[in-house]
């Protein structure tokens, strides 16, 4: 199917449910429940999901199959962002151009520091892409202020020119970011008992573009470039002697991924019309990576996973406060329920870091492969079969 | 005219003359040895040869074209296969990936994005692979991790690497080193059968006599860093300079 084997199709398959469903699945807990603060199915949260998947399946491309580490893609998803607002103040505020530049932009820009980055591998490699990435951001945030708002960001305006759509609505406002007529930020709400599940345009356009980057993704694993790619990683020395120059190779994965990173950052636009200097500081291209190693390096669905972990603790922990810890342990008695809410308080709210940082370093020493492989140990468990069958090639961790 | 000319080629590290106005001539579809005691500058001499190191002074020219200031892949291209002392493999791929990747550099050069087609469909590539994993008798393990097999093994796939390109000269550096005695007749045997089967020059360095008296039709003897002698193996066996070169002067 799709130029997919039997494995493949029945993975993009599974996720295309997933992704179709995420409303509901996402959405476990009635409304007004205690749990319902565990419910990460809101587009907001939703569309995250969905576009830091994007970044971190382009990221594995180059990190997963060329083992090259880079620390400076957010540099592509600044730009990319930079680029789609831009669109929206100088043409129209339909994303399909928005989205289309940005991708453009950020291939140019990856081309010209994949080109000097190249040039050195592995650590010196990732010293020089993370130079790079906060050069760029220092940049945007002092003296490209004209291009890029500086510390404020750049926003839209009322008096933009938007040579092709109106620059005002009828009432007067900013218009809103859409696809031919349909505004991202529309959606409908479907009650159903005490649940409420909410679908939103802006979440569906991004999981159709997460679900085609994902399907080219597989793709790339399966064509004789990421056949290169993964012999780069492999053995540099035994490619040049078999007549491969290596270093096209690693520019052109390295221009993909920050292609990707442009296309997740052009989505995180349309569904914000505001960007930000704050989006390629360091701290953003170490993320990218986190998720990547936390769902399975090199694996197909891994980045996706690892992107929706580390944005639903973001998201979820975060909001934890005392209080809530105060009502969960009412039950126990008033010395021991502050005994339990103190230990426990560090790891909630803004501590929600050291939460990751836990969840990082047990996957890392007893899931060298990621949640991938957690998911094969897990399904080993259950069927023999399948536990005769190590040489899963869709979800074998290229280590 | 030799296919591989070397021509007064000098190469000097620091103070150390690793190789001294070498000459050279390696004559089309003929085996021919590098021999010589450690230091000698075999190593040196084949790094020149496929663009790993440049010399400092003199020519090598390969098929009547330069190969200095060449890259590695450049070299390859033109003809030039090269198997190292410890194999140098893909050890994260497949057997049949192993083999696939020197058959598409064959075919689409140094550097081709193929587009987005699977590895699968190639069907003539890997027509090509599997006949020549046939051909070293290793079908039968061409879906193996490439890193899990035996050294001879991992040898044999090397070979079969640079094999599969059809390359104008072989450069085998000493291609037995480490393997048992049953291995290293194998690995006779697989060499005869090439050089018998396929039109095929082939340069190889080796400290295994026995290797060296099976295969070269002519031997260079190399000692710090200029040939001493170039003759057929009868003549050089009994050869006064090898012994002393090997053996010091007081033997």
């Amino acid at each position: 199917m799709f130029g997919l084997d039997k494995k493949d199709a029945s993975l993009l398959l599974i996720v295309t449910a997933l992704v179709a469903f995420a409303p509901f699945l996402l959405n476990p807990f009635p409304e007004g429940s205690a749990m319902a603060q565990f419910n990460a199915g809101y587009p907001d949260l939703m569309q995250r999901f969905v576009i830091f998947g994007i970044f971190a399946i382009g990221f594995n491309i180059l990190f997963g199959l060329t083992g090259y580490l880079s620390f400076g893609h957010a540099a592509f998803l600044g730009v990319g962002s930079y680029a789609a607002v831009w669109m929206f103040k100088l043409l129209s505020m339909n994303v399909l151009p928005a989205i289309i530049l940005a991708v453009i932009v950020a291939g140019i820009f990856a081309l010209i520091i994949g080109y000097v980055s190249l040039r050195r591998s592995g650590i010196y490699f990732s010293i020089l892409t993370l130079a790079f990435a906060q050069m760029s951001f220092a940049l945007a945030y002092s003296v490209l202020t004209p291009i890029t708002g500086g510390e404020t960001g750049l926003q839209l305006a009322l008096d933009d020119p938007r040579i092709f759509g109106s620059a005002t609505t009828a009432e007067g406002n900013i218009p809103v970011p859409g696809f031919f007529g349909l505004e991202m930020r529309d959606s409908t709400e479907l009650v159903l008992g005490n649940w409420v599940f909410t679908f939103s345009v802006g979440y569906y356009f991004a999981a159709i573009i997460m679900l085609l980057s994902f399907y080219l993704s597989i793709r790339i694993f399966r064509s004789p470039f990421g056949m290169m790619l993964r012999a780069v990683k492999s053995n540099q020395q035994r490619l040049n002697y078999t007549g491969l120059n290596p270093r096209p190779y690693t520019l052109a994965a390295f221009v993909i991924s920050g292609m990707y990173a442009g296309l997740a950052g052009g989505l995180m636009a349309s569904m914000d019309p505001l960007a930000g200097a704050e989006r390629m500081f360091w701290t953003a291209s170490g993320e990218v990576v986190l998720m990547t190693i936390l769902g399975g390096v090199g694996t197909l669905i891994g980045p996706v996973l690892g992107a929706g972990l580390i944005k639903y603790m973001e998201n979820i922990i975060s909001k934890i406060n005392s209080d809530i810890l105060h009502s969960w342990f009412a039950f126990l008695p008033d010395g021991l329920e502050d005994l339990v809410v103190t230990l426990i308080y560090p790891f909630i709210g803004k501590g929600w870091h050291l939460t990751l940082g836990i969840v990082f370093m047990l996957v890392v020493i007893f899931l060298p492969g990621g949640l991938v492989q957690g998911g094969q140990k897990i399904a080993g468990l259950f069927g023999r079969k399948k536990a005769q069958e190590p040489k899963n090639a869709t979800t074998e961790p290229a280590e | 005219m030799g296919i591989l000319e070397v021509k007064d080629v000098n190469k000097r590290f620091g103070g150390l003359q690793a190789l001294g106005n070498v000459n050279l001539s390696v004559a089309e579809n003929t085996c021919h040895a590098i021999i010589g005691p450690n230091g000698a500058g075999k190593s040196t001499l084949l790094n020149c040869l496929v663009g790993k190191l440049i010399p400092d002074t003199g020519a090598v020219m390969f098929d009547g074209q330069s190969v200095l200031g060449r890259t590695p892949f450049e070299i390859n291209q033109m003809g030039i296969s090269r198997v190292f002392q410890t194999p140098e493999i893909f050890g994260d791929l497949t057997v049949m990936e192993n083999m696939l990747i020197p058959c598409f550099a064959k075919r689409d050069g140094s550097f081709a994005l193929h587009g987005i087609r699977s590895v699968t469909s190639e069907a003539e590539l890997r027509d090509q692979a599997e006949q020549m994993l046939e051909e070293v008798n290793m079908l039968d393990k061409r879906n193996m991790h490439s890193a899990s097999m035996s050294r001879g093994d991992k040898r044999r796939l090397e070979m079969a690497m640079c094999l599969v390109q059809n390359p104008k000269l072989l450069l085998l550096d000493e291609p037995t080193a480490g393997m048992a005695r049953a291995d290293t007749n194998n690995t006779i045997d697989l060499l005869k059968e090439i050089k018998e089967k396929r039109n095929i020059t082939i340069a190889i360095i080796e400290h295994d006599m026995h290797v060296v008296f099976s295969l070269a039709e002519r031997i260079t003897v190399l000692a710090q860093g200029t040939p001493l002698v170039e003759d057929t193996p009868e003549n050089i066996k009994g050869h006064p300079k090898v012994k002393e070169a090997y053996l010091g002067e007081a033997a």
